[in-house]
């Protein structure tokens, strides 16, 4: 592979650049701010918030822990609950839609069957549907059987997932040789058998890609849950974080006190995703590409 | 990347279907319908149903007097010369025509810097930039909303050092590039890594070719990369389209910030969800919503249509 000969040449003479590493620093100060300013807020209290201190440093005094327990106790500790919602949400929405796409994508790759051609062509016209499109509707067909305001109404619709389709048929097709699917028939092993222990090992950047992306999709997607739910109990965290704001910004003064909840729970609410997506850098980041070389 | 991705469909669909054998074992096709089944009863339910559904609903009108009617294209006639729905619109178009071209300049220029850069100063930049991604829009919107806020925001500071006032990013005049700025903080980085996988995977002996034959970097940049990843481009622009076009979260959630300057009918979006649940106008919401599916979808399909030869994920 000829990728490993440039890195090896990259590493003997590193190259560094140095008004580019200058630009890179500024780009990383305008990619962070907004981060910096909701960690150094969520230290302070409605008097540091408003009293006209510097907005980018720390007050006087620094309470991250007192707003971490007003943000769990407020109105009955249901911030907690918000945010074991987003991750059920998230991941059994995001584990069967990538359950599905697996074995679509497999089966698109490696099968020949009627209707192949046409079907896929109808998935890569789904791609280019916009998913908030279908709120609507799927609302009042969940209303009139009655799943509206249920934990279903939000995790169903999550299961479509028709691009992380496109990305594991690439990917499959690429990366399982026929060959090798061949060889563990011949030597007796049935379709499932050659799927899970031939294809799916080969198959894991693409699957932990995919992975990713779903939950990510559900624990971000806003439109769906607020337009499904109106039960404050099931709301998934930024739900819950958007209506806050909005009680807070409407009573101006009286919501002074709430506004250093929300913005320890936004804080409290991106650290899963961010942890998730260091923690599994190595794995998404070639899978990425998937969609973009063909 | 071992990944080779080629045009060409799997070699033995192309030799079968050369051959003429058309006939594929009933058994082969029945575990090839097992595999896809299970997805394609979620897209029939989840998909396919609404989509049917919502051109359905369009078609009919509920009169307070008189009940549900049948009123054909009335409600797309009436959605095309309503104001509320065309100013929407026309601020989504104007959007889209200012943002997508500045998201994918800077993230392809942030993408051919770290593709130079080799310093673990990069590394750690490349990862801090695509960090906004894994923020919900809601909390996005909402973090940027902080810090164009007159009572918190530290904009104000800023510009006090130099004795002027501060721009505010959430009045009539401004709230376009408010918003413009919250959405390339939120995406660029995501293009960033996709530009930058892509160029991970040329052939650096193509550039070393190149330097011997003379050519300089800006050459190598404008001849051999963006050439070569052009199909990420056009995959990132379809992105951005379909996700323009169906502005939503960003501005609901400043509309509470800023009061007065984003109204209900802001985006094309935001006016069907306030028809269906705000208004309970659910065939006027739902004729919105398939109108703008259905732009969206002919908009992309054209684009990627006009950009096949140029290599596109729509083989």
């Amino acid at each position: 592979m000829t990728a490993s000969i440039d890195v090896a040449a990259r590493r003997r003479r590193p190259q560094r650049y140095l008004p580019l590493q200058v630009l890179l620093g500024f780009l990383l100060v305008y990619f962070l701010v907004p981060f910096w300013w909701v960690i150094v807020n969520s230290s302070k209290d409605a008097a540091g918030l408003f009293g006209g201190g510097n907005a980018l440093w720390f007050a006087d005094d620094i309470d991250f822990v007192g707003n971490l327990r007003e943000l769990f106790t407020y109105s009955g500790g249901i911030y907690a609950r918000w945010l074991l919602n987003s991750v059920l949400y998230a991941f059994v929405g995001g584990l069967g839609a990538t359950a599905l796409a697996v074995l679509a994508g497999y089966g698109f790759a490696k099968y020949r069957f009627a209707g192949r051609r046409f079907s896929f062509a109808v998935l890569l016209g789904a791609v280019m549907v916009p998913s908030t499109a279908l709120v609507i509707p799927t609302f009042i067909m969940f209303s009139g059987l009655g799943l509206t305001n249920t934990i279903w109404a939000v995790i169903l619709p999550s299961l479509l997932n028709p691009f992380g389709v496109y990305l594991m048929h690439v990917y499959a097709r690429d990366a399982v040789p026929d060959e090798l699917l061949d060889a563990a028939r011949v030597d007796g092993a049935g379709e499932a058998r050659s799927f899970l222990q031939v294809a799916l090992p080969l198959m894991r950047p693409a699957i932990v890609t995919v992975l990713l992306l779903s939950i990510v999709a559900t624990w971000n997607n806003y439109f769906l849950p607020l337009a499904m739910l109106s039960d404050n109990d099931l709301y998934p965290v930024i739900v819950g974080i958007g209506q806050w704001q909005g009680v807070a910004s409407a009573n101006n003064a009286g919501g002074t006190s709430l506004w250093s909840i929300i913005i320890m729970g936004s804080l409290v609410s991106v650290i899963p995703l961010i942890i998730a997506f260091l923690t599994l850098q190595r794995h998404w980041r070639g899978g990425l590409a998937i969609g973009s070389l063909k | 990347m071992t990944l080779q991705i080629t045009e060409t469909p799997p070699p033995y669909i192309e030799k079968k279907t050369r051959r003429g054998a058309r006939k594929v074992p009933l058994r082969e096709q029945l575990i090839g319908w097992i595999f896809v089944g299970p997805f394609g009863l979620v897209f029939l339910a989840f998909l396919v149903a609404p989509l049917a559904y919502a051109l359905y609903l369009s078609l009919f009108r509920k009169a307070m007097i008189g009940g549900t009617s049948f009123v054909f294209l009335g409600n797309y006639a009436k959605a095309f010369t309503d104001p509320s729905f065309l100013d929407g619109a026309w601020f989504v178009v104007r959007f889209s025509l200012v943002l997508i071209p500045v998201q994918m300049l800077i993230s392809l220029a942030m993408a051919l810097i770290l593709d130079m850069v080799t310093s673990s100063f990069a590394r750690f930049s490349r990862l801090m930039i695509f960090l906004p991604y894994a923020i919900p829009a809601v909390i996005g919107a909402l973090m940027w909303g902080f810090l164009y806020s007159k009572n918190f925001g530290p904009l104000g500071d800023i510009f006090g050092l130099f004795g002027a006032s501060a721009p505010d990013f959430l009045s009539n005049d401004l709230v376009f590039y408010g918003l413009l700025n919250i959405v390339t903080w939120q995406w660029a980085g995501y293009y960033m890594i996709i530009l930058y996988a892509a160029l991970q995977g040329i052939d650096p002996t193509l550039y070393e070719a190149a330097r011997i034959d003379g050519a300089s970097s800006w050459q190598i940049v404008l001849r051999i990369k963006v050439p070569l990843i052009t199909p990420a481009l056009v995959l990132i622009l379809v992105f951005a389209l379909i996700g323009t076009l169906q502005f939503f979260n960003e501005p609901q959630i400043l509309r509470d910030l800023a009061a007065g300057t984003i109204g209900p009918d802001f985006t094309p979006n935001m006016y069907a969800y306030q028809q269906a649940f705000g208004l309970a106008n659910f065939n006027y919401g739902s004729a919105i919503s398939f109108a703008l599916g259905g732009v969206v979808f002919v908009c992309v399909y054209i684009f990627l249509f006009a950009t096949r030869k140029r290599g596109s994920f729509l083989s």
